[in-house]
């Protein structure tokens, strides 16, 4: 162990530069490992990150909805009778629309309008400021993003842009609250009670407008227990006619591309890993081929086969952490650099995880070198063979 | 007192690469060493001489034989058996690869201790003794790219004796060494196993080498072709042109090859 601690210790040291070239190349391959996941992480959250936050327990859908919200809409009366099954102790109205909000020296920021009732499931809770608390008013609590990229506090007054029969209308609202981050559809929310939300919103979306009451896309539904999920899900499609149900996993699950999209950057997480596997194996085999003379004369002159092994795995797992070790540091480092708007989020669960597996990958993909150093014959510090 | 190495009736065949026939590279080779004794191994390209220290040094095994290193056979040993056996009882000395190149002289030296658990004080001392009585006191820190090829060997010299084996075994060290050197590095070889009463067996080539040494064992197509023991045939060897008394013929060459076989390799 100690023999081929110090083996594997000197050989990296003295050939420093080589080593620390190829920890680079592992630094990264780790540094695109990183960013995939943070980019999954980032486009995941920004798809379902006001959903994940709503404080409900069941989101109601149209039937034909098929689960989308956007192809959702939910009547007041459908709403009411939502209200009236037992074991519903709030249900909150939710509509989503995309609008943007014009900026002096940046192009528009686009947002998600979303219109909730004040003090129902779906309107937020604020850090700063006060909720909405009345339904028809010009006030608004905008995300922590939407705030910070777009330079708005509390008192201060926000336009809102959105098009209306092809022609681009601007609304004044006042910000009485500011919230944590928010995003669906991955844009930053704003929003705004019902009846203002339905002023805003692009008419073009309102199909007609000779509706006498106003749809909403879903309903948010919190249950006076939790626990009897089920059972309510049960009675809601009983009670209430012509809609679906799901919880907000499946919600977010269902959006249009959600888990095509993570599909997606967990196969390219997967390519990056194998491309980091292959590189490293391959680096050390070429090591072991070129090392095949001095190998043999090492087990000639009697050192044992332990020996090498556990100096060529050492070498791999030093090589391997060390490269690491640089390439998280580097994701960290841009990490903080990265503006808000950018999709990209680093999480300790999905770092460690990346990190873990190339950790663990790594020295698989010496294996293959470590089983061909062992074959070396001791014979050939003869210049014979077999 | 048991023989350092004793070879009896040794034959190695390796399957022709033509097709079904076997080569006999070692044919009944005969050889027995006291400590204290420097041998040479010689004879023409292909007679078996790297075969034949391939076996006595335990990393071949022989078709048939036996090979006794301090009474002990290596043919009746375990592959694990015999690793352990070659870095207490044997120490090597190759024609290249000889040293690990990411270590220093002395690193080299004193690796044959950690492999065999007497990496202490006294050991690194008389790593220190070796190098230093081979004249590399300079250069114990460097690595073996900074060394001359003559100072390689020395370093390897002393490696394959810092374990007090039984047996020293050298595949053409000298290979790669011009003619100064190489009388350099085989006289400091021959004086140390002599003094430190090894038994050692070194191959070559070059005829001009076994000057030093107290036997030299010829091979011929895998046979003991002759042994010359007494320092006036040696010598004659080394210089025939000097010494009528025996003839080419007696080596095997034609007598009009006599001057070129003073330089040209066996
Ligand atoms: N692996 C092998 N397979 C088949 N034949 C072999 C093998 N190794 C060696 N031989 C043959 O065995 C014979 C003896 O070879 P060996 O290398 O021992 O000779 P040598 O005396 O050391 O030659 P040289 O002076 O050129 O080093 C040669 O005929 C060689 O071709
Ligand atoms: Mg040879």
């Amino acid at each position: 162990m100690s023999n081929g601690f110090h083996l594997a210790w000197l050989e990296v040291w003295r050939n420093r530069a080589r080593f620390l070239l190829f920890s680079l190349v592992i630094a990264l391959i780790t540094l695109l490992i990183l960013f995939v996941a943070a980019l999954g992480e980032g486009l995941g959250l920004g798809n379902r990150e006001y959903l994940q936050k709503l404080d409900a327990d069941l989101i109601v859908f149209q039937d034909t909805a098929q689960l989308q919200i956007s192809a959702s809409q939910i009547s007041p009366a459908q709403l009411r009778a939502i209200r009236r099954v037992r074991g519903v102790d709030a249900a909150g109205a939710i509509a989503f629309a995309g609008a943007s909000i014009p900026r002096a020296s940046a192009k528009p920021m686009d947002i998600s309008l979303i219109g909730v009732e004040p003090g129902l499931p779906g309107a937020p809770p604020v850090l700063s400021g006060k909720t909405l608390y009345r339904s028809a008013s010009d006030e608004v609590v905008l995300d922590a993003v939407v705030a910070q990229m777009a330079g708005l506090a509390v008192g201060d007054r926000v336009t809102i842009r959105s098009i209306q029969d092809d022609r681009e209308t601007l609304y004044d609202l006042t910000v009485i609250g500011i919230t944590d981050s928010r995003k669906y559809s991955i844009r930053s929310a704003v929003f705004v009670p019902m009846d203002t939300w339905d002023r805003i919103r692009s008419q073009a979306m309102a199909g007609g407008s000779n509706m006498t009451e106003l749809p909403h896309n879903i309903a948010a539904v919190r249950l006076a227990d939790p626990t009897q999920a089920d059972e309510v899900r049960q009675a809601l499609l009983e009670q209430v006619d012509r809609v679906a149900i799901a919880d907000r996993q499946a919600t977010w699950e269902n959006a249009p591309g959600y888990s095509e999209q993570q599909s997606t950057l967990n196969t390219q997480r997967g390519f990056a890993l194998l491309i980091g596997v292959l590189v490293i194996g391959g680096f050390f085999q070429i090591q072991t081929l070129q090392k095949v003379g001095q190998i043999g004369m090492l087990k000639a002159v009697g050192t044992p086969n332990r020996t090498i092994a556990v100096a060529s795995l050492l070498q791999i797992v030093l090589v391997t952490a060390i490269g690491v070790l640089i390439g998280g540091a580097a994701a960290l480092g841009l990490a903080q650099v990265f503006p808000g708007n950018v999709p990209i989020v680093f999480t300790w669960e999905s770092g460690l995880a990346a990190v873990g597996s190339i950790m663990l990958m790594g020295p698989l993909g010496g294996l293959v070198s470590i089983r061909y150093a062992l074959r070396v014959e001791p014979l050939t510090a003869l210049g014979l063979s077999a | 007192m048991t023989l350092a190495l004793e070879a009896v009736q040794v034959t190695k065949e390796y399957p022709s690469p033509s097709g079904d026939g076997i080569i006999t590279a070692v044919d009944r080779m005969e050889m027995a060493l006291e400590r204290g004794e420097f041998v040479a191994l010689v004879g023409p390209s292909g007679s078996g001489k790297t075969t034949m220290l391939a076996m006595l040094a335990g990393l071949l095994a022989p078709n048939s034989g036996a090979i006794r290193i301090a009474g002990q056979d290596l043919t009746q040993m375990r592959e694990r058996e015999r690793t352990a056996f070659r870095r207490r009882e044997i120490g090597f000395t190759f024609q290249d690869n000889n040293l690990v190149p990411y270590l220093t002289a002395l690193e080299n030296v004193e690796y044959m201790l950690r492999l065999n658990g007497e990496y202490d004080r006294p050991g690194r001392e008389r790593a220190r003794e070796l190098l230093v009585r081979l004249g590399l006191e300079e250069r114990l820190k460097s690595l073996p790219r900074q060394l001359s090829g003559g100072q390689q060997q020395r370093v390897a010299i002393a490696r394959s004796l810092i374990n007090q084996p039984t047996l020293v075994l050298a595949d053409e060290p000298t290979a790669s060494l011009d003619t100064e050197r190489a009388f350099q590095v085989v006289e400091t070889m021959a004086q140390l196993v002599h003094a430190e009463n090894r038994a050692a067996i070194m191959v070559t080539h070059d005829l001009r080498m076994v000057e030093y040494c107290d036997r030299v064992i010829q091979m011929v197509d895998g046979r003991l072709e002759r042994v010359l023991s007494t320092r006036e045939d040696i010598t004659c060897l080394v210089n025939p042109a000097l010494c009528e008394r025996i003839p080419l013929a007696v080596l095997g060459y034609e007598e009009d090859e006599a001057l070129q076989v003073q330089y040209v390799e066996l």
